[in-house]
């Protein structure tokens, strides 16, 4: 099996699930509790919080734990908007989010808030005039994602805080999700991001389980109330086993990973010079985008098609993205970056992780050269 | 950029004429005590510096090291050139211009230990300065405050640069004080007068009440917790704890709930100033302030005094609270001391208690406690531990979850 698919989820390390199945059987306490066990979760809790917030270079204080992206992006957004309501309405983010961030701001403009939707160039970056140009007085959130999950663009997060650094009003929040162990994100003190969502199950942690990262000095509204967990940011009994195994995963993650980035990388290069060699492909990712993914079609050829021809030879890949592949619709992102939606129609995004190899890479390449010469054939009989 | 060693300045013990040798012989064995974990650097003293020559150990460990230790009031990083005009220079113009933004000026001083160098200080000055120039064009030479100062030591076995300062501890060595004995409660105030105390070389040995079971293993633990917090200044700590129960019960049963209270302290007090005897040491050290709490009146204070003739020492009596919250946050106290765990203080806590005993009534109660047999007790009964940094719960949390995480 060769599995290119790791920007809808990844493999949990052995190493991450081994600890989730001794957290739990061991340690399974509930940290609020006065006793031993629940101490001794506590403690655990709190060294998995102190482990995450020091690899981000923040404070621990600064470390929020979430059920993942969706939670994350839906509690930074409304938990903004709902926190500076009296203030301002409006809000800024990009037309290439993930559904998670698009349909919240969408709820918010059905109870009456205000959102402009940034364009994106055919790298499917933002504009930052086009940004500079849209903060108003009663702008309290810029929401933008650090990589887009579709074609992997990478937004200029540091030049969007620098704009920002003279409206301290607006909190600026980043979907970070595709970002650990792939790209820098800088969230130390000379960072003006005030929010970031991550999310245990892109970085081969368990799902259910993520974090928000909030800047000490702001403050949002919490959407989940009750028993004061999480400092009352966020009730709900702390899932501890997955916790700790998502701080498991993020070391293993960020252990040696200059190098393993590079690999990454070198493996998404090879792919896309064979793929691009092809007549009929389209490479849709920038050439500058993040190092793990790399979206293309072929044209023509719906990417579904394409999806399941691989499928047969045991690879998996994904349409544009996991959450939209099995609706027919198109690709936000590529209908954003203007692509004509005939073409976009045959995108396939094939997604990789350290776990992969240049063999399965040979392998994808041979097996993908073997399905466009068959499709060939229906070209040429289309064409006779 | 590898430095070859640290140079350290001295603090107020510069000033300590005869006293001198001792303190820095205290300061030099605290100094290899807390870089003994580095087995390639060694430390050598002067009576104006000390250096740690690092032999490969890294620096920045060594500094996180070095900042909390007292008696230091600077040091500086060392970059050891080879001993020609060329290589200074090409090492000055490195060091400058990593360090260089637009407008920044600079200044190069050198001192010449070593007279057989063929350039004199004032040539090497404008050498090295010439050369930072046609190096940078765009910087400009600055005598006085200059925003870069780079300077150069020729001694007779290489050439030393060195060019930031990093702030020391200041104060002085621990030990050189004499010692005193701290009552430490669970609060955020007593490991902010043994961090005060530390630093003005008092060596401190941490007394704590405690009542099981109306306090919780965890407090006492807490108790400990903080005493490692100190012991980051200190080296070590002797952690000693006192059984409080029993008194604490005779008061409640035989006394008035309103000088609850004040006799506690004075318990307290009394077993304080003989451990003091028994271990030592001279004085006693609270983290009393003026009129924080009803114990803390002028008239609270001189009560619970009044059993002693030892002196008494409240390093935070005039401060106010946020600034010993600065303090404890300083020191990484606070957000310990903050933990919600009963102490021997807060159990039995009165509702009303006398803000301003009567020393007369206080005699009067005290007739119906048989004071020398309980504190005898409590004396019998105590446990004392030597405390460091690595016996926190904090050290040993890391370490029991070192495999999952």
């Amino acid at each position: 099996m060769i599995y290119f698919d790791n920007s809808a989820t990844t493999h949990i390390y052995s190493e991450a699930l081994e600890t989730y199945q001794v957290v739990s059987n061991k340690y399974f306490g509930n940290p609020s509790s006065l006793h031993q066990l629940g101490e001794s979760s506590s403690q655990l809790l709190t060294q998995s919080r102190n482990q995450i917030a020091e690899f981000f270079h923040v404070s621990s204080q600064e470390i929020f734990f979430t059920s993942g992206g969706t939670e994350g992006n839906n509690w930074a957004i409304k938990g903004t908007a709902f926190e500076k309501m009296t203030a301002g309405k409006h809000l800024i983010t990009s037309a290439v989010e993930h559904p998670s961030v698009k349909k919240t701001f969408e709820q918010l403009e059905n109870m009456g808030f205000e959102t402009t939707y940034l364009s994106v160039d055919n790298q499917g970056r933002v504009n930052l005039e086009e940004l500079a140009q849209s903060i108003r007085p009663d702008t309290s959130l810029v929401s933008i994602m650090a990589v887009n999950n579709e074609v992997g663009s990478v937004q200029p997060i540091e030049e969007i805080g620098k704009i920002l650094q003279d409206y301290p009003q607006v909190h600026f929040h980043v979907d970070a999700v595709q970002v650990p162990g792939m790209v820098e994100l800088d969230l130390s003190d000379n960072s003006r991001i005030d929010l970031a969502t991550f999310s245990g199950h892109k970085f081969h942690g368990p799902r259910g389980i993520g974090f928000l990262y909030k800047n000490m000095n702001r403050r949002i509204q919490p959407l989940l109330t009750g028993g004061n967990q999480e400092k009352g940011q966020r009730s709900g009994t702390e899932n501890v086993p997955a916790i700790a195994a998502m701080a498991k995963a993020l070391r293993i993650r960020f252990d040696d990973a200059d190098q393993k980035v590079k690999n990454i990388a070198d493996l998404r290069e090879t792919l896309r010079c064979q793929v691009d060699r092809y007549e009929h492909v389209k490479v849709f990712s920038p050439i500058q985008g993040a190092p793990h993914i790399l979206c293309f079609g072929i044209a023509g050829i719906r990417g579904e098609v394409l999806v399941h021809a691989l499928e047969e030879q045991d690879i998996y890949v994904s349409t544009t993205s996991a959450c939209s592949s099995k609706k027919k619709t198109e690709s936000s992102t590529l209908s954003a970056m203007k692509v004509d939606s005939r073409l976009s129609e045959s995108a396939i995004r094939v997604s990789l992780s350290e776990t992969n190899t240049l063999e399965e890479v040979d392998s994808f390449i041979q097996a993908f050269d073997e399905i466009y010469t068959d499709f060939q054939a229906v070209f040429k009989s289309k064409g006779d | 950029m590898s430095y070859s060693e640290i140079m350290i300045r001295y603090g107020e013990l510069s000033t300590k004429g005869k006293n001198k040798k001792d303190f820095i012989r205290k300061l030099r064995s605290h100094v290899q005590s807390a870089i003994s974990v580095f087995p390639k650097a060694n430390v050598r003293s002067n009576h104006d510096r000390m250096y740690i020559e690092l032999n490969g150990e890294d620096y920045e460990e060594v500094k996180e090291k070095l900042v909390n230790i007292f008696g230091i009031q600077s040091f500086s990083p060392v970059l050891q050139v080879d001993k020609n005009i060329e290589a200074i220079e090409q090492a000055v113009i490195q060091v400058v211009t990593e360090l260089y933004t637009s407008g920044k000026t600079f200044k190069i001083g050198t001192r010449r230990a070593d007279k057989d160098f063929p350039l004199d200080t004032m040539e090497i000055n404008r050498e090295v300065g010439a050369a930072v120039i046609q190096a940078l064009p765009e910087i400009e030479a600055k005598m006085k405050n200059p925003d870069i100062m780079v300077n150069i030591e020729i001694r007779k076995q290489g050439v030393f640069l060195y060019t930031h300062k990093v702030q020391g501890a200041a104060g002085f060595p621990v030990g050189t004080g004499g010692k005193a004995m701290l009552m430490l409660s669970g609060g955020i105030d007593s490991p902010v007068a043994g961090y005060l105390t530390l630093k003005k070389g008092v060596e401190v040995e941490a007394v704590h009440f405690y009542s099981p079971p109306y306090t919780s293993p965890q407090a006492l633990d807490k108790a400990k917790d903080l005493t490692a917090k100190l012991a980051k200044y200190a080296g070590s700590i002797h952690f000693i704890s006192v059984p409080f129960t029993e008194i604490q019960e005779e008061i409640k049963n035989k006394t008035p709930d309103s000088y609850s209270m004040t006799l506690n302290r004075r318990f307290m007090m009394r077993i304080t100033d003989r451990l003091r005897e028994e271990r030592n040491a001279l004085a006693i050290v609270t983290g009393e302030s003026i009129g924080q709490v009803a114990s803390q009146t002028l008239e609270s204070m001189a009560a619970i005094n009044q059993v002693t003739e030892s002196p008494v020492l409240r390093p935070l009596v005039s401060m106010d609270k946020t600034e010993i919250i600065d303090l404890a946050k300083k020191i990484d106290s606070y957000e310990l001391s903050i933990q919600p765990y009963e102490d021997c203080c807060t159990v039995f806590a009165p509702q009303r208690p006398a803000t301003k005993p009567d020393l007369d009534e206080v005699f009067r109660l005290e007739e119906k406690l048989d004071i020398d047999a309980l504190v005898q007790r409590a004396i019998d009964g105590i446990k004392i531990e030597k405390i460091k940094v690595e016996d926190s719960t904090d050290y040993k949390v890391s370490e029991m979850f070192a495999d999952l995480l």
